[in-house]
């Protein structure tokens, strides 16, 4: 039986969450065995059964108020419960921030193997290979799981979402917790709104010291807001506080895979690579033809941003407007 | 206030990956090993707490004799004492349950990770060895304060932030943010030579994973330059070439 972690966000799941459904489900079909999904906090019936839609057998809720804010320590024994409960031999997660908290935590409950940033699907042909990346994207590595149970940890928007179509099947569980699991408290949590998150975005529009300065920045916003992208920048530019630190992509800063990733006055220094670089489309705009990126980009314009960008932002206001 | 600070060693962010022994091995030939970026902000921020209410940090490290730079790094920045276990650090489970075996012994009061290593980039050995240990767990955390045996933090979470209040003990993995690394000083270079770090032998063996081989991404097929002049030619390239818009 493969499980799976549904994990939601006030009371809604995320792309991600749908994803990670859909591979559970590929393999349990492929082995000839359920899939269940295991959503933990406040979420309705009706998104519960949508996660039928993308593969799971029978979902299983946990729900309590004290769950209702995430708690790595009791999501990840109400998990591992249902996990021993269900028999599971394979674990799946998306390899987000909660995810990774609450899977590491299953792991050892389980005393399971664990893969995190998983891109591929198990090959089973000799033991159980996954391949993640490895040195923030700079390499892949195939590794073998050994244990009886496997918990995968999967990269968000690297698998395709399929729907099954199967009825949903909604239980529920308690989670076998009681008030000692509840040690740490959340107090408060503040999401940026109106915004695309740079660690779920699809597109995302990068801008770095080319810029000059953060009074620069307006036309990044624009493009990127008309794109649907979400922003990103370089380290040297998050340092300088022209950015916050969330928008700092590359070694020291988030990796992401988005399918477009549009680099603006980047050089493209080995570190800024290495958390870009699975990026299915990237585009370069540098003054300089020698700069690095654009060896590693699938399309590049060698010009002064401060030129070309109005051009390319109402040719995407254009295209915009016509679809 | 005892805190344990576990350290990776690293190759340095400029290394060009490559590998060995038919694609089995990662090649360390001309490579230059660092501190974790990330444990480095821990054992800063350990250090802060410590001088400001007093304590102790000792830092901590899964490797074979060749991590000592690293470790006595550790030393010279600012950490009392170091641990070695002596083990090629296999993988996260490994690496925390050798780590838990030694902090059972000791009672620290905060256990702090780098939020993930920049060589495996597992981002778990926090999570494992928190629940090794029983004790609760808060990951990429951007901030951390102590008052009277209560850590309260701000979390990262995909889209914001979180602030988390934890009674000690806690394991917590440090995220970009948390504090400027420190650079050591000729005093702490010094002084570092004499300060104790212990080797201890490994405990238990279980294995649970194996890396079977390595591969790096395929060459991208070459750029295809659009002229400056027709730059907006991009959007219509993305929208009915690439179809990423
Ligand atoms: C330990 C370590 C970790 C690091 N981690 C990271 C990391 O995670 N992420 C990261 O980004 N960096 C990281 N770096 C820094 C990295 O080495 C580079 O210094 C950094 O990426 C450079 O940022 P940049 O490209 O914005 O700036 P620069 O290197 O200054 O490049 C600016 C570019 O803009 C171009 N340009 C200038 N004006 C214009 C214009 N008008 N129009 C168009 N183009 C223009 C220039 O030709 C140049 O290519 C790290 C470094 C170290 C040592
Ligand atoms: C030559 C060599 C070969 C290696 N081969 C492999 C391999 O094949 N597969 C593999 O998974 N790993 C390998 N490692 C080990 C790797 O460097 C990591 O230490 C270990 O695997 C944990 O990686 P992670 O990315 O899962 O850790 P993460 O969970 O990302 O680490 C999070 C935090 O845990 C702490 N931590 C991590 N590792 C250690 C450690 N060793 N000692 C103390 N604290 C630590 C740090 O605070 C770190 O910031 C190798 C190391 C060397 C030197």
């Amino acid at each position: 039986m493969i499980l799976v972690y549904a994990e939601s966000i006030d009371g809604n799941f995320k792309k991600s969450t749908f994803e990670a459904v859909s591979f559970a489900a590929g393999i349990a079909q492929t082995n000839g065995v359920h899939c269940v999904a295991v959503s933990i906090g406040h979420v309705e019936d009706a998104k519960l059964a949508e996660l039928a839609n993308y593969g799971a057998d029978k979902v299983v809720a946990v729900n309590s108020s004290k769950l209702a804010a995430f708690n790595a320590e009791a999501y990840a024994k109400a998990f591992a419960n249902v996990a021993a409960a269900e028999g599971a031999t394979i674990v799946v997660v998306s390899n987000t921030y909660s995810g990774k908290a609450v899977a590491g935590r299953v792991a050892a409950k389980l005393k399971a193997g664990i893969a995190s940033g998983v891109i591929s699907i198990p090959n089973t042909s000799n033991g159980f290979v996954v391949r993640k990346t490895v040195f923030s994207g700079k390499a892949f590595a195939d590794v073998n799981l050994t244990t009886a149970i496997k918990v995968l940890a999967i990269t968000p928007n690297t698998f395709d979402t399929h729907t099954f179509g199967k009825t949903a099947n909604l239980t529920t569980a308690d989670g076998g917790l009681s008030d000692a699991d509840f040690i740490s408290n959340s107090v408060e949590i503040s999401r940026v709104t109106g915004k695309i998150p740079l660690t779920e975005a699809e597109l995302v529009v990068s801008a770095g010291r080319g810029m000059k300065g953060p009074e620069h920045w307006g036309i990044i916003e624009e493009l990127a807001q008309v794109l649907g992208a979400a922003t990103a920048c370089s380290k040297p530019v998050s340092d300088m506080h022209w950015r916050p630190h969330s928008e700092h992509v590359g070694q020291t800063g988030i990796t992401i895979k988005p399918n477009l990733y549009i680099a603006i006055g980047i050089s493209g220094a080995i570190q800024h690579l290495a958390g870009v670089s699975s990026s299915k489309v990237i585009v370069a705009i540098n003054k300089d033809p020698e700069a690095p990126f654009f060896k590693a980009a699938d399309y590049g314009i060698v010009a002064d941003a401060f030129d070309v960008l109005p051009k390319i932002l109402e040719a995407a206001k254009k295209l915009k407007a016509a679809n | 206030m005892k805190i344990l600070v576990c350290i990776s060693n690293v190759p340095d962010t400029t290394t060009k990956v490559t590998f060995t022994d038919n694609n089995t091995k990662f090649n360390t030939a001309g490579v230059q090993f660092i501190i974790n970026p990330y444990d480095e902000l821990a054992l800063t921020r350990a250090l802060e707490i410590t001088e400001k209410q007093g304590g102790t940090v000792t830092a901590i490290n899964v490797g074979l004799a060749d991590a000592e730079p690293s470790i006595r790094k550790t030393l010279a920045i600012g950490a009392n004492d170091a641990v070695r276990i002596n083990a090629e650090p296999q993988d996260a489970y490994f690496v925390a349950e050798q780590i838990a075996a030694y902090a059972k012994s000791e009672q620290f009061d905060l256990i702090l990770t780098g939020r993930e290593s920049i060589d495996y980039n597992g981002g778990l050995v926090g999570g494992l060895l928190a629940e090794m240990l029983g004790i609760p767990s808060v990951n990429v955390i951007t901030s951390i304060e102590i008052e009277n045996g209560v850590a309260t933090m701000e979390r990262d979470i995909d889209g914001g932030k979180e602030k988390v209040s934890c009674k000690l003990p806690l394991v917590a993995s440090a995220q970009k943010e948390l504090t400027e690394p420190r650079i050591p000083n000729m005093r702490g270079i010094m002084a570092a030579r004499t300060k104790p770090l212990k080797v201890v032998e490994v405990t238990g063996d279980l294995k649970t994973s194996a890396t079977v081989g390595f591969e790096l991404p395929a060459a991208k097929g070459g750029v295809k330059l659009i002229p400056a002049d027709q730059a907006e030619l991009l959007i219509d390239l993305l929208h009915n070439e690439a179809k990423v818009i």
